[in-house]
């Protein structure tokens, strides 16, 4: 397989590095102001909330719900197109913060705002770096 | 500031697939044809702004297009945010003429985005999404506006009839524009079986990609009486900046456009109901009637319902994209905007022919970047 065949691995910087070795060891983390109380996604040098630098890490309890998707049928690469249709989510969070991702293991036509979805970590071809993704919460 | 700043002169090129068009003869007819639709001369420009190109990436494209054209203005800038850039260009003009720096500014957007990228446009587009958190996960642009229609079908009972009706009026505008890129008329049923990209979003609810150019100037008010066209004020105008990535958005329901707007209607003093026509950045259907509302044109859940009644017709209650819009005239990068810009001008000129919305007096203009990220409104006046 060439590099032009798989899909997008994201390239850790020094604001995610923690961010994508905890979910290399199967841990969903975000980042949590110290100062103002508030959640993060994604991870910063700052909180984009107060501007405070005094930032601490948590480890997310996996659960959220869905609060909106779209069915995709015309992927935007080649290395996505095998999958459609597949879907790509908004996830609220029960820690407060938002993201995005695809709801795998189940019917696309199944997906509902609000349906209550749980955190996997998918591994995928080409690299060790695993993907946060969720699945209905059943 | 000073007084208030005129558009007095604009130019679009003819639109859809130009095999023989580059960045740089977009851009030199475009520009070319606003300066002297105002009666002036490249001389007589004093200020330059430029966009973007994804056909023909340059550091400084302001600076390529002034040695092209052999110009050397005293103030010149880029400004690169997608589709709420030629909003921008027209504020950052309106700000250098009301400050007494610049007497006329040349605005100035075009890309041959259609033939130049052809197969590679959707790929180049999706690169706006966040590489580490967006990208991943096969994003395309439409994957993420369709996130707001989907929660807007759910909680404000938006139909895709309401969708298609917008596709389908804006059709039949570019019908009776000699210039547009699609002219076919489209019924709803053919929105309706259209091919499904993302949903809720089929083909006729996405815009079209386009080669073409648009360009404007903004001129001191007090040069309007030695300049051949009727002038256009700018009576008002506003932005509003959210976010950048559509998973930070902080709602899905109200975005920049609602600042935009009624700083832009402040600033003109007047209120909705008085804007003629409404020229409104339509990347998707859902966009548009999602925009309306949150500028306060619609009640939520309404703006679909006047759509389907007819009420966007160029006949109807409120005239919206009568030249046919990113949906049916066309769409080239920051030209798409532009275009709206242009044919609010044309409308308050009285020059729309038999798109001609009646007694136009107050146009609306509205541009809109990234996804929902950006935002830039103008309420454009006949004087």
């Amino acid at each position: 397989m060439t590099q032009a065949e798989l899909k997008p691995i994201p390239v850790p910087d020094s604001d995610s590095k923690p961010y994508w070795e905890a979910a290399n060891r199967g841990v969903f983390s975000f980042q949590r102001c110290r100062d103002c109380g508030r959640a993060q996604f994604y991870s910063r040098s700052l909180c984009s909330h107060c501007q405070s630098k005094n930032l601490n890490w948590e480890s997310s309890k996996g659960t959220g719900k869905v609060a909106s998707f779209s069915v995709v049928y015309r992927a935007p690469t080649a290395p996505f197109a095998g999958d459609v249709p597949y879907v790509v989510a908004l996830i609220d969070m029960d820690e407060g913060f938002r993201f995005m991702c695809n709801v795998l293991n189940c019917d696309p036509a199944s997906v509902t705002i609000g349906m209550p979805v749980r955190v996997l970590f998918e591994e995928r071809a080409g690299s060790p770096q695993k993907i946060p993704q969720v699945e209905p919460l059943k | 500031m000073g007084k208030k700043a005129i558009i007095s002169g604009v130019y679009d090129t003819k639109v859809g697939a130009l095999p023989e068009s580059t960045c740089m003869s977009l851009h030199t007819e475009a520009g070319l044809g606003a300066v002297a639709d105002a009666g002036l001369k490249i001389s007589d420009i004093d200020g330059l702004l430029t966009a973007y190109s994804f056909t023909s990436p340059q550091l400084m494209l302001g600076g390529v297009f002034a040695e092209y054209v052999g110009m050397q203005p005293k103030v010149s800038a880029s400004i690169s945010m997608g589709g709420v850039t030629a909003g921008l260009m027209v504020h950052h003009a309106e700000s250098l003429v009301r400050a007494g720096i610049c007497r006329h500014v040349l605005c100035i957007t075009g890309d041959n985005r259609m033939t130049g990228l052809g197969e590679r446009v959707q790929a180049v587009m999706a690169d706006v999404g966040h590489p580490q958190y967006e990208q991943p996960y096969g994003m395309s642009v439409p994957t993420a506006f369709a996130q707001a229609a989907q929660l807007y079908m759910h909680k404000f009972g938006l139909k895709h009839e309401h969708m298609a009706a917008v596709a389908v009026n804006q059709r039949a505008n570019a019908a009776k524009h000699p210039n547009a890129h699609m002219k076919k008329p489209i019924t709803m049923d053919d929105v309706a079986h259209s091919k499904m990209i993302a949903s809720p979003l089929r083909m006729l609810d996405c815009c079209l990609v386009s080669d073409g150019g648009a360009a404007v100037v903004v001129s001191a008010a007090d040069t309007a009486r030695d300049l051949p066209r009727r002038g256009v004020e700018i009576l008002g105008m506003g932005e509003g900046h959210t976010h950048e990535h559509i998973f930070m958005a902080p709602s899905l329901e109200d975005f920049g456009c609602k600042d935009s707007a009624a700083k832009a209607l402040g600033e003109a003093g007047l209120r909705h109901a008085d804007v003629d026509c409404a020229h409104i950045y339509d990347c998707f259907t859902s966009t548009l009637l999602i925009c309306m509302e949150s500028m306060g044109f619609y009640e939520r859940g309404q703006a679909g319902v006047a759509a389907l009644a007819g009420e966007f017709a160029i006949g109807g209650k409120r005239p919206v994209n009568t030249n046919g819009g990113l949906l049916s005239y066309g769409s080239s990068g920051a030209a798409g905007g532009m275009f709206h810009v242009v044919e609010a001008v044309r409308q308050l000129r009285g020059e729309c022919g038999e798109r001609q919305v009646r007694d136009a007096e107050v146009a609306f203009a509205h541009t809109l970047g990234g996804i929902f990220s950006g935002h830039c409104s103008m309420v454009l006046g006949r004087m």
